[in-house]
């Protein structure tokens, strides 16, 4: 059962056959197999590399040192790297704290609300779907008290926005909703979760993990108060992420932990100077390619389906067929065991789940949440394209896929 | 490449050029250390090879380690993550440590090196189990602590141990289990690693609760993708360490120069001078010139020193361990840390010591006259 999906014009795929046919990405080189795991990690941008180069050589200072040239050169990179993210989300520079990634991001956003407010608000929503790390904040601060309502999303995986409404009380400290959830590739309606916090004067973070540099983001036009960014998911180096921390109406957290003060007491610890100039410039490619590279990833992945449809093979997509990024497709594969097909497609990086939870066999939480049965969960298959995906390799890894699957039906009749 | 003179190794090292490469190779690598895919045990390959290299530069086994995002971060996991256990350390400690004392400090005497005595008493008063930080080596001074002899005393007391060696790795031999710490925290970019990488190593008798939440990673005990650029270049610094463990006492003898040659000046030693010391650091007054003046007469000259720790150095207030050693405000404002590395060189130094005579020519003379006006 394919998708309904006009099919691609072929003119429109030959147009965008070569991996440079836009701005002046860079080629990334061979590859051991074809990449198809952007949502776990991206590769970290050529162009991204050479701004964090001279970051580790003549200008390796520490940036909190105020006495000398070497700190100087390295605050004024960190400093330009602050505006670059900023820009990016409609920010203040001053309204962004890097950490060392996504995952720290949000645990200090829950738990520094929490443990600045947390003794005259102990109510937080979010979604079942959410990135592990934000679910398993939400149980350590269940256990410290705190009440937490975890939204079912429906079928497509997405939210019923009525249903945060309905559950604020004046005893909601935060509701948290990812923007882009990272198994299945669908995008909530941040803006209308934003205006119903505002309007009840409700915290609202986002772990933006996989939205940052992906899709338009702003956190004015979205009543964002509190989002979580990760670099090494939108082409800058791991180790480096940031936290958005609204000045107006401002925001107060409780930091995760103390030291020198850094980023206004919110993150103690040495700034990475080359990881943070890494941010910026792949916030700033962002800001200069996103349209261009969206169209390109929505050819990829129309490429990806035409190419299982001609094949005749039977899949799911899972999570809305609309309102998801377009460099992320969650197929099931009906009647076909996960684990031999997964097995079987060892010349493609793929994943079945989130990174972090796909070394556990377990079948996915978040497919588990949308309503598939544990067997169709497991014979499931994440595909991520990105800056660097060829439309050859995407032919490719459809057909290496579809013929799996096909001569796994063969076996199982 | 700026010309400048660095001397303010104990705020961040320049990076290895090895270090750079093992970053770089790491970067063009495209995975993550989680994933099951080909690409993804790649980089678990890297990342343990890495752990294999800090295990062995302090002797302790691979599984002991824990990356962090910095030695911050690490001192916060170690002093936090025994929720509930009260901490007692010493008054000289790094601000990290220093923000989740909730306990009376163990002194120190005037050259920076804590009282056991005071440590004895204070571990007598204690009711239930506590947690004794100290650090290894003191990052303003160099001061070297008897850590062993903590060690000894505590155990005595059934307390946990923790150690900062932040400063001590790559100056001088750091062995876990010699020492006989519980924990131990390092930092990548004091030893020629890049920044943004550290690690807390904990000792099998210990368990701790994790700080950041998330996937499960480093066995449940840090969340968050792998730093694996960074975790890379920490395991090549640690490598090129050890490799060079003898090569490091050579600094004294760079690091004594300069002594000498303001004691001829001045008449005074570089403080903590009188007990065992990081072969790096030298931490000297200027009589009558605020540190930030000659800080500032320095950077002019091309030479990077500091005022104190980074992370404080841009406040005004004197520095906490020069205070806990008893110094007066005059001596304590009017005191540098110059702090060598692997790349120093006799030109830096003698450079350094030209700029110092002629700043202290020039300077103290204008505060004799300011005083006589």
């Amino acid at each position: 059962m394919g998708i309904d999906m006009t099919l691609v014009n072929d003119q429109d795929i030959v147009m965008n056959e070569n991996a440079a046919s836009y701005g002046s990405r860079p080629d990334l080189g061979p590859l051991p197999a074809i990449y198809l795991d952007y949502q776990a990690t991206t590769p970290t941008d050529p162009r991204v590399v050479d701004a964090m180069l001279p970051y580790f050589s003549e200008k390796f200072g520490n940036p909190h040192s105020t006495a000398h040239v070497f700190g100087w050169q390295a605050e004024d990179g960190v400093d330009m790297a602050r505006t670059q993210v900023a820009n990016l989300i409609g920010a203040e520079a001053r309204e962004i704290v890097f950490t060392s990634g996504a995952t720290e991001s949000n645990n200090i956003a829950i738990k520094g609300l929490a443990g600045f407010y947390g003794d005259r608000k102990n109510h937080i929503i979010t979604v079942a779907t959410e990135h592990k790390c934000v679910l398993e904040t939400c149980r350590m601060l269940e256990h410290d008290g705190f009440q937490v309502s975890y939204i079912k999303p429906k079928k497509n995986g997405l939210i019923d926005v009525s249903e945060i409404a309905d559950l604020i009380t004046d005893k909601t400290l935060l509701v948290t909703v990812m923007a882009v959830n990272n198994e299945i590739g669908v995008i909530q309606p941040i803006s209308e979760i934003g205006s119903i916090c505002r309007q009840k004067g409700v915290f609202f973070h986002s772990d933006c993990a996989q939205a940052f540099g992906k899709i338009p983001l702003d956190v004015g036009a979205m009543n964002i108060d509190l989002m979580s960014i990760s670099g090494h998911k939108a082409y800058a180096p791991m180790g480096i992420g940031a936290l958005y921390v609204r000045r107006r109406p401002r925001v107060r957290l409780k930091p995760l932990f103390d030291g020198g003060g850094q980023e206004r007491g919110m993150r103690s610890g040495t700034l990475p100077a080359p990881l943070v100039v890494g941010l910026g410039m792949a916030a700033k490619l962002a800001m200069d390619e996103m349209g261009t590279e969206h169209s390109c990833l929505e050819n990829l992945q129309k490429l990806f389906l035409n190419t299982l449809d001609e094949a005749d093979v039977d899949y799911n997509i899972n999570g809305d067929r609309h309102d998801r990024f377009a460099g992320n497709l969650n197929l099931s594969f009906p009647a076909v065991n996960g684990e031999t097909l997964m097995a079987s497609l060892s010349g493609l990086a793929l994943s079945s789940g989130s990174a972090c939870t796909s070394a556990a066999v377990e079948p996915s939480y978040v497919l588990k949440a949308i309503g598939l049965t544990d067997e169709l969960a497991s014979a499931s298959v994440r595909i991520g394209f990105g800056r660097f995906s060829k439309q050859d390799e995407t032919v490719k890894a459809a057909s290496d896929i579809a013929a799996a699957v096909k001569r796994l039906h063969k076996t199982n009749d | 490449m700026y010309s400048a003179i660095y001397m303010d190794h104990n705020a961040t090292t320049s990076v290895r050029p090895t270090v750079v490469d093992a970053v770089g190779d790491a970067m063009a690598v495209i995975g993550n250390a989680s994933s099951v895919h080909g690409p993804g045990r790649q980089c678990k390959r890297i990342l343990e090879n890495a752990r294999d290299h800090v295990a062995e530069v302090i002797n302790c086994q691979s599984e002991n380690v824990i990356f962090t995002g910095s030695g911050t971060e690490a001192n916060n996991l170690a002093l936090r993550g025994l929720s509930g256990i009260p901490v007692l350390a010493s008054t000289i400690e790094h601000a990290s440590v220093r923000s989740v004392i909730d306990h009376e400090k163990i002194a120190v005497d005037d050259q920076c090196v804590v009282n056991l005595n005071q440590l004895t008493r204070l571990l007598q008063k204690q009711t239930g189990r506590v947690l004794v930080s100290v650090m290894l080596a003191n990052n303003e001074t160099g001061a070297i602590q008897p850590v062993k002899d903590v060690v000894r005393i505590a155990k005595s007391f059934d307390a946990v141990v923790h150690c900062d060696a932040v400063q001590a790795l790559g100056k001088i031999d750091v062995d876990m289990i010699d020492l006989g710490v519980d924990m131990m925290t390092l930092s990548a970019h004091k030893i020629g690693g890049p920044q943004g990488v550290g690690a807390l190593i904990l000792s099998p008798a210990v368990e701790i609760e994790a700080l950041i939440k998330g996937g499960g990673q480093e066995h449940r005990r840090r969340g968050g993708t792998e730093n694996l650029p960074g975790i890379a270049g920490f395991g090549e610094a640690a490598k090129q360490v050890k490799s060079e463990r003898t090569n490091f006492s050579k600094l004294t003898i760079l690091r004594d120069q300069i002594e000498t040659a303001i004691q001829s000046m001045t008449g005074r030693a570089a403080y903590s001078s009188s007990v065992a010391r990081l072969a790096n650091t030298s931490c000297l007054s200027m009589p009558g010139v605020r540190a930030e003046t000659q800080v500032m007469a320095f950077d002019l000259e091309g030479i990077a020193i500091s005022a104190g720790s980074a992370c404080s150095s841009g406040k005004v207030e004197a520095s906490h361990v020069l205070s806990a050693m008893g110094l007066g405000d005059d001596d304590a404002s009017s005191a540098i840390r110059v702090s060598l590395g692997w790349n120093s060189t006799q030109h830096d130094v003698d450079r350094f010591i030209d700029v110092w005579k002629m700043l202290y020519n020039r300077l103290s003379n204008d505060h004799v006259m300011a005083k006589a006006v």
